[in-house]
């Protein structure tokens, strides 16, 4: 009876929408007699725009802050306390966004998306960081990143990867570097965002893989220092090439090494660099032809990731919406896929032209061939410069913190003897002025 | 002795120099970045026009209670009897019974209004509402399309990515400005314009809202 119903009334809608002019609504909204008001709908208001300049002004003190605890106050304890605030702050109270890892992918889209512009917290949480780098060091993630400060905090039994395997995982955070670039700029996904493997701890709420992934990462950060930042972080990659040339830097020793070996084992993230022996002459000359081989390996290296990044593109482009929508509506269209999807059941509804989307994701495929020799040739670069850098020698003669690797988390200080005569003496010093 | 100093020498002058190249890149990267930025923070919202209502949003937000929820634009519902948003298909009887309600949590309120028969009014109880767009959907298909999906701000996290954008069908996620967080449904959007009901007088359009009611109201006593 109940459908029979339903099917005048559906026969009624049509009549009445073809009788009279389309867009009429269906059901008329009443003529109210007895002055009723019409409910509006509540809008609550987002976040207000201030919080966003006092997130930035926020990370520009703890920045700071951390920079002269690092270089000048050289003491792992408060280092570690501001790393806990960072954390408490940035992690669990502003549950994680924006930071500036995921900026990369904000400034990369806007780049090339002439549309596309960048909130101005959004480009400070990009830039601060990096500036701050340039002149002291990699102090952002000594204190400051919640995401190193999650680890850090678990980090219980420290163990040392071998040289050799800490280079070859690195190399897995230029891949993912490139990777996010490639998808942010062609306007595909924030993979940086998508596989935060602690956003789900800050937010204590979230996607099931992606807790078990950041469970992982913490389990296995209890034995292996800070994995995320050593071997995955995006930014961190960058930071580790502005950390090179910056203007001031740890320093394991606070005065002149004595070489007691003390600080050797000290650095859980494997960044002291050990002085070097004399290199015998023999190995001397065959490091050089070695070196010749890997310079004339380095355009090779380049044009064929280039090439591979840029034949993955069928693969690669289908992470864009518009070019997975296009395969699904062509499936359909020549009978291969029986059934549809809400997306292709939306875009039907649309009744655009289902050549023009073909056309669309052709010219999205054919950004990420470009997208595939960059980012393909970025990758063949890194692991060329990763080659010539393993061929080279350096001298030295101190224990040093490596200027890339080090993460200014302050540990080492602690184990050299000349720190603790000067703090000693810092000591006496204030004692007998007073 | 000598020759090791001015090994450190030229060491230090490429370093400062290459410093020197990174602070002018990323001085250039501030200069080009500011010209690419506006000082308003912009946010995720549903384009109510382009949603299809496929009930995504409410499995793939990062919240365990979804920050979209259904608002209800009234100036556009025909305060209906039967409502297709508030009823199940083929419903037992035409009353509040949870067994006839399409809404799996029960989050609309349906009011008799007694000083307005015979109109009902509908509202959503928010705190109820998971943002399935069941009630959406029905609205959509065969009402005037009243209900509709939002973001709620209150709720909203504002990821970068939003999850939810990231699986919805229809691209209907979109970033507004902070300041006009909400693309409400208005009168105006679903109505046509005036020119085009001109030839209908005020008395003929409330005629065949009538006709339309009286089909709607003759439901249980068929």
């Amino acid at each position: 009876m109940i459908r029979f119903a339903y099917i005048i009334i559906g026969i009624a809608v049509l009549l009445l929408s073809s009788g009279i002019a389309s867009g009429f609504e269906r059901f008329p909204p009443p003529d109210f007699e007895s002055g009723y008001v019409l409910p509006s709908p509540a809008t609550p208001n987002p976040r207000q725009d201030i919080y966003e300049y006092v997130d930035t002004i926020v990370l520009l003190t703890a920045l700071s802050l951390s920079s002269y605890l690092v270089l000048k106050k050289r003491r792992r304890r408060f280092i570690f306390v501001l790393s806990v605030l960072s954390l408490f702050y940035f992690g669990f109270w502003r549950e994680g966004c924006v930071c500036p890892i995921g900026a990369i992918q904000n400034v990369a889209l806007s780049v090339f998306d002439k549309d596309y512009a960048v909130p101005v917290a959004v480009m400070m949480f990009f830039l601060l960081p990096l500036v701050f780098t340039l002149f002291f060091g990699r102090t952002f993630c000594a204190a400051v990143c919640p995401l190193g400060g999650i680890q850090d905090v678990v980090l219980m039994r420290p163990v040392s990867v071998p040289q050799w395997l800490e280079s070859g995982l690195r190399l897995f955070a230029y891949v993912y570097l490139a990777a996010a670039v490639l998808f942010a700029a062609t306007g595909s996904a924030f993979i940086i965002c998508r596989y935060d493997p602690f956003i789900s701890f800050f937010r204590l709420s979230g996607n099931f893989n992606m807790l078990v992934l950041g469970v992982c990462f913490l389990f296995v950060g209890l034995f292996i220092g800070r994995p995320y930042c050593r071997f995955a972080c995006p930014y961190g990659v960058i930071l580790r090439q502005l950390s090179r040339i910056s203007k001031w830097r740890v320093t394991i020793t606070p005065d002149d090494c004595i070489k007691c070996r003390l600080c050797e084992d000290s650095c859980p993230f494997g960044a002291i660099k050990i002085p070097t022996e004399d290199w015998p002459a023999h190995d001397y000359n065959k490091s050089k032809r070695r070196l010749a081989f890997l310079i004339i390996l380095l355009p090779i290296l380049v044009l064929s990731f280039g090439w591979i990044g840029s034949i993955l593109r069928p693969v690669t482009s289908r992470v864009h919406a518009t070019v997975r929508l296009a395969d699904r509506i062509y499936l359909e269209e020549t009978g291969r896929a029986e059934d549809t999807t809400d997306a292709s059941d939306a875009f039907r509804a649309t009744g655009k032209d289902i050549k023009k989307l073909y056309a669309e994701a052709l010219a999205i495929q054919a950004r990420f061939g470009l997208g595939g020799w960059l980012s393909g040739g970025f990758v063949g670069l890194v692991i060329a410069l990763k080659l010539i850098g393993m061929s080279l020698r350096r001298q030295r003669t101190d224990y040093e913190a490596d200027r890339a690797g080090c993460m200014a988390c302050g540990r080492c200080f602690e184990y050299c003897p000349k720190e603790h005569s000067k703090r000693k003496q810092a000591k006496e010093t204030m004692g007998g002025s007073r | 002795m000598t020759e090791n100093k001015n090994d450190i020498n030229r060491r230090h002058f490429l370093r400062s120099s290459l410093w020197a190249a990174g602070l002018t890149g990323l001085g250039a990267a501030a200069g080009f970045l500011s010209r690419k930025t506006h000082a308003r923070n912009t946010v995720w919202q549903i384009d109510p026009e382009i949603c299809v209502a496929c009930g995504n949003c409410a499995t793939y937000c990062v919240l365990e209670e979804s920050a979209v929820k259904c608002v209800h634009a009234h100036a556009i519902c025909g305060y209906c009897r039967i409502c297709f948003g508030f009823f199940g298909p083929e419903p037992a009887d035409i009353n509040e019974a949870a067994e006839n309600q399409l809404c799996p949590t029960g989050a609309i309120i349906r009011k008799y209004m007694k000083d307005d028969h015979p109109y009902y009014e509908y509202t959503i109880d928010e705190p109820l509402c998971m943002g399935c767009g069941k009630c959406v959907l029905g609205c959509n298909t065969f009402g005037n399309g009243s209900l509709f999906l939002q973001v709620r701000h209150d709720r909203c996290l504002n990821c970068n990515e939003c999850s939810i954008a990231a699986a919805c069908p229809s691209g209907a996620y979109k970033r507004v400005p902070a300041d006009k967080p909400y693309l409400l449904k208005k009168v105006d959007t679903v109505r046509n314009s005036e020119t085009d009901q001109t030839h209908l007088s005020k008395k003929e359009k409330r005629m065949i809202s009538k006709k339309a009611r009286r089909f709607s109201n003759g439901v249980d006593s068929a």
